[in-house]
């Protein structure tokens, strides 16, 4: 029975598939998940999600959200997910370098701090998925 | 009969509006095609947290988080309406209608109300007919992002669960298509959740972390996102009713240099007709 994935942001339909697996990073560490598993759902974390499919691999950079399991179906709320393959490297370096310097320049109120760290978590996390895609290569595992 | 410069003078300042409207009917045409790609590219995820609410209904209880708690409301209550409009005009009876939606539903409900605007609109309609204004936003721009509906998603549910409403509702003007635009009122908090129609019982569901912090993270979300639905829906019907507003103004500009140029060459006929007979007239005199 294949896995019926769906990744939406509020700005959009990322990716729409069935896939063999699916690995996720949730608030408590990875969940990896095959077809049948237990109606779930969960939080999600940052980090890299990472979708297996007839031997290739793809990976988002999902950033927050939620996480709805049915057994034939994987529903990914995400703040944003962005491609692995469509990062930028060095415009994620820059978001970066902007980010830890606003973080850098001193006071902030509450929510701008908020901001400004979820901006730099996100920038960081682009960067490391870039890095890790441009050491492996594309779609090279199997 | 007004002179022949006179005439020539209308024509030309009919034919500077025709050019002004028509440009303006192209770009909202423009925007509208943009308008409506993100509000049917932000549907998706809506439909998603509905089917994750409705998932959870089975499990859920009024008293399991705040902004599920509904509070009776034939006792005097406090009600606030978020009103979505746009910030520019000359978008045809759209913004009218809006607000004389908003103004019938504050007439028939009686009661301590107050609203929150979301467009310049809005906000001098309610300010000109004196009803309390609690909030204020504009400027979201032709493509209104989701971080820009957040502030305003945080303070209709911050103030809620303090209990300062206990009852929000947002009207805005749904999008049905290039020609309808219509005004509704939805109800925003408490949050409803609509029955489970896929079948798969909610008491199944395992939570990660736990249901509690589960919530806390979904509701607000999901409020966040029906403003957003919300804001892309009053953006789309804003640029079509501009569009098929300034059409109509293009066409009348059209049929009134018509019109003009007909009496202009009446009146030049006239003044030719004229001249030649006082030419004759002169000539046989001699």
């Amino acid at each position: 029975m294949p896995l019926h994935l769906e990744i939406v942001t509020p700005e959009r339909l990322a990716y729409s598939d069935d896939v063999d697996m699916v690995l996720v990073p949730g608030v408590d560490g990875e969940l990896g998940i095959l077809p049948h598993h237990t109606p779930l759902v969960s939080l999600l974390g940052v980090g890299e999600l990472r979708i297996r499919k007839d031997g290739d691999e793809e990976s988002f950079a999902i950033v927050g959200g939620f996480l709805q399991v049915r057994p034939d179906k994987v529903v990914v709320m995400a703040e944003t997910a962005s491609l692995a393959s469509e990062i930028d490297l060095e415009k994620a370096q820059a978001a970066r370098h902007e980010a830890e310097r606003t973080l850098a320049s001193g006071f902030h109120e509450g929510a701008d701090l908020a901001a400004a760290r979820a901006t730099l978590q996100q920038a960081l996390l682009h960067v490391r998925v870039a890095e890790r895609r441009h050491r492996e290569g594309p779609r090279s595992r199997g | 009969m007004p002179s022949q410069r006179e005439i020539r003078r209308r024509i030309g300042s009919a034919k500077n509006i025709k050019q002004i409207t028509r440009a303006m009917q192209f770009v909202a045409a423009s925007k509208l095609r943009r308008a409506q790609e993100s509000t049917l590219a932000a549907r998706p995820y809506r439909e998603k947290l509905d089917e994750v609410i409705a998932d959870l209904a089975a499990v859920l209880g009024a008293d399991d988080h705040p902004l599920l708690s509904s509070r009776p409301l034939d006792q005097p209550h406090n009600r606030l309406i978020v009103i979505i409009t746009s910030d520019r005009g000359l978008a045809g009876a759209l913004n009218t209608n809006t607000i004389r939606f908003v103004a019938r539903e504050i007439a028939d409900h009686p009661g301590d109300l107050k609203t929150a605007t979301v467009g310049r609109k809005g906000r001098d309609a309610m300010r000109r007919s004196r009803v309390p204004i609690a909030a204020h936003f504009e400027g979201f721009g032709d493509k209104p992002a989701f971080a820009d509906t957040l502030p305003l998603a945080r303070l209709v549910t911050d103030d809620f669960v303090a209990g300062i409403y206990d009852r929000v509702d947002v009207v805005y003007s749904r999008f049905v298509s290039t020609l309808v635009q219509r005004p509704v009122i939805e109800q925003l908090l408490p949050v409803q959740p609509t029955e489970d129609t896929v079948g798969i019982p909610g008491n199944q569901f395992l939570f990660e972390p736990n249901p509690a912090l589960f919530l806390e993270a979904l509701l607000p979300r999901y409020v966040a996102t029906r403003i957003f639905q919300a804001v892309l829906e009053a953006k789309a019907s804003e640029e079509s009713s501009r569009m098929v507003a300034m059409k109509n103004a293009t066409e009348n500009a059209q049929e009134l240099i018509d019109d003009l140029t007909l009496s202009y060459n009446k009146v030049r006929q006239a003044n030719i007709t004229r001249e030649m007979v006082e030419i004759a007239s002169g000539a046989q005199a001699r």
